[in-house]
């Protein structure tokens, strides 16, 4: 670097002379989940996707809501479907959530669940080259989601491990 | 001065809650219940077509997500609208709505606030992560310490007596066993209640309004889409905010400042010169006893130091001069952060409306309604309402 730049700041050798506070707080939430979500999980738990139907828009709502936010009215049924989907869109992360560098980067997508209308999950890719995610040959793919065994189910969104690619002429 | 400005009115409320506990329900599942409601007593409108903006109320940190508003629009059928939230009281919100609606751009705009307080497990280190890092927050006491602070200087400046703030306590409980939304109603006499165990001296568990889970859906609109859409209209006359120094220890403690500020304002819209004479009832923040007495003397409806020879003489009693608090205030019905401002709002409504099953006051027009912020802040509001047009 050019040396004649004066950066602004603190330089970090000198950090250990600044006064520093140290302060936390223990904040805890029993969230309650809902009449939609709650089933949604206990749905997961079983390996089982769920959703709610509204009537008007034919629609089924992916994670399920007891309202359609479009027609604003109450849902009125709750429809399995089939965990596969398409990869609407795809991207390749390299850093984790406090930025330091993973070994194996991590493939997140939206994934539009079949015969919903245009709904779909936020999940992990796996069993993809990040190279496919970069030419864009993962966009529109069929996936299908992988579960933890049954013994390791929860409750939780993360009961699907990661979804991954349907290969040629496999179903599920 | 003529205003060629619309007047506001209030044309639907709805609610969903007004339970210590709501296993039942998502805060999402809430306020959508409440919305419902709110747009059928509003006359059937349909929120996709009918509402021009969306205002809603909420503070993260009781929420426990970040960037609340981004969870809203939804469940009040506010997606691809205008929305945002205030970061405040529920009155705060409605003065917000108030204030676009005067812009002449909006012709219907809903408010919403909601308390899941029952979601919160550490009530105290989140209310504690309110006061300052460096200055404030070293002291190692429930929050509440704030309030009994307040509560002895207050006290020792006007002559209050803990037997006062028991007064405060024993109507406002009494008020709410015979209103249908109220979780904390009960008969106690001054001397059961004066026998609480303290929580910071003076104030003891009965002096501190209990939490509840809450959800409240209003509509307002310009005098045309009021008159159209609603048989009982409710005026919004006035509204008025205020916020004192953030510098806890060199604010004023014998004296609600925000809440006069905020009244002042408020009065100053609706025309009012003499509060006393002017106001049939009014709906005043008690999340704890003192800022009952505090608060009715910074909304003028008593003399400075003299509020407790009022409560004495039975003056804010359901059936005397000036009711306070006639459904059971926060004591009574129970807290609902931020809804706090919209729960003593749907009261005053009610009332105005003769809707107010099991508590209804005779011949109300005209109500004053405020709230403050809680712990550790000092920011109010004041709304005044009325039954009949200007």
């Amino acid at each position: 670097m050019d040396e004649k730049v004066r950066l602004k700041g603190t330089p970090i050798k000198r950090f250990d002379e600044t006064i520093t506070v140290e302060r936390s707080s223990t904040a805890k939430y029993a969230w309650t989940a809902g009449q939609a979500i709650s089933r949604f999980l206990v749905e997961l738990k079983k390996g089982k996707l769920i959703g709610r139907r509204c009537n008007k828009c034919r629609r089924i709502l992916i994670p399920p809501r007891m309202y359609c936010e479009s027609c604003f009215r109450a849902t009125d049924e709750w429809i399995y479907v089939e965990p596969i989907g398409t990869v609407n869109t795809a991207v390749v992360s390299y850093i984790t959530t406090t930025r330091e560098k993973l070994e194996k980067p991590l493939i997140i997508a939206v994934i539009e669940i079949e015969g919903t209308g245009g709904s779909g999950l936020f999940h992990y890719l796996e069993g993809v080259n990040p190279e496919d995610v970069i030419n864009r040959k993962v966009f529109g793919m069929r996936v299908k989601a992988v579960w933890k065994p049954e013994a390791e189910r929860e409750g939780s969104i993360n009961d699907i491990k990661y979804f991954v690619p349907i290969t040629g002429g496999e179903e599920k | 001065m003529v205003s060629l400005l619309s007047d506001v009115a209030i044309i639907g409320v709805g609610w969903y809650g007004f339970s210590p506990v709501t296993l039942e329900a998502s805060f999402r599942e809430m306020a959508f219940e409440a919305a419902v409601s709110a747009y059928e007593d509003a006359g059937d409108l349909d929120p996709r077509k009918d509402i021009d903006a969306f205002v809603t109320c909420e503070e993260d940190y009781w929420a426990g997500i970040s960037i609340t508003d981004e969870f809203m629009p939804d469940q009040l059928g506010g997606v691809l609208k205008p929305v945002y939230t205030v970061a405040g009281d529920g009155l705060q919100g409605i003065a917000s709505a108030y204030m676009k609606i005067k812009t002449g751009l909006f012709d219907t705009v809903v408010v919403e606030a909601h308390s899941k307080a029952s979601d919160i497990l550490t009530f105290h280190e989140i209310m504690n992560f309110g006061f300052d890092p460096l200055y404030t927050s070293h002291i190692d006491a429930h929050p509440y310490y704030l309030a009994g602070l307040e509560a002895n200087y207050y006290m020792l400046t006007s002559g209050v007596g803990r037997e006062h703030l028991a007064m405060i306590v024993e109507k406002n409980k009494r008020n709410a066993i015979t209103n249908p939304l109220a979780s904390y109603g009960s008969k106690l006499s001054v001397d059961e209640i004066l026998e609480a165990k303290y929580v910071v001296y003076p104030l003891s568990v009965m002096d501190i309004a209990p939490l509840i889970d809450v959800a409240i859906v209003f509509v307002l609109a310009t005098k045309d889409k009021a008159k159209k859409l609603s048989d009982n209209p409710i005026w919004i006359e006035g509204v008025g905010w205020a916020t004192e120094t953030n510098y806890i220890e060199t604010r004023n403690f014998g004296e609600a400042l925000y809440a006069r500020i905020a009244a002042d304002m408020a009065y100053r819209l609706a025309g009012i010169e003499d509060p006393k004479k002017q106001i049939d009832l009014a709906e005043i923040d008690d999340k704890f006893s003192y800022k009952e007495l505090m608060h009715v003397e910074a909304l003028k409806l008593s003399n400075r130091y003299s509020s407790h020879l009022d409560l004495e003489r039975g003056e804010f009693n359901r059936n005397g001069p000036l009711p306070v608090n006639p459904g059971g205030g926060f004591i009574g019905i129970g807290h609902g952060l931020e809804a706090g401002g919209l729960i003593k709002l749907l009261e005053a409504t009610l009332q105005l409306r003769g809707e107010a099953v099991g508590r209804q006051v005779k011949g109300v027009k005209r109500c004053v309604v405020q709230s403050w912020r809680d712990i550790p802040t000092a920011t109010g509001a004041v709304v005044v309402l009325s039954n009949e047009e200007v």
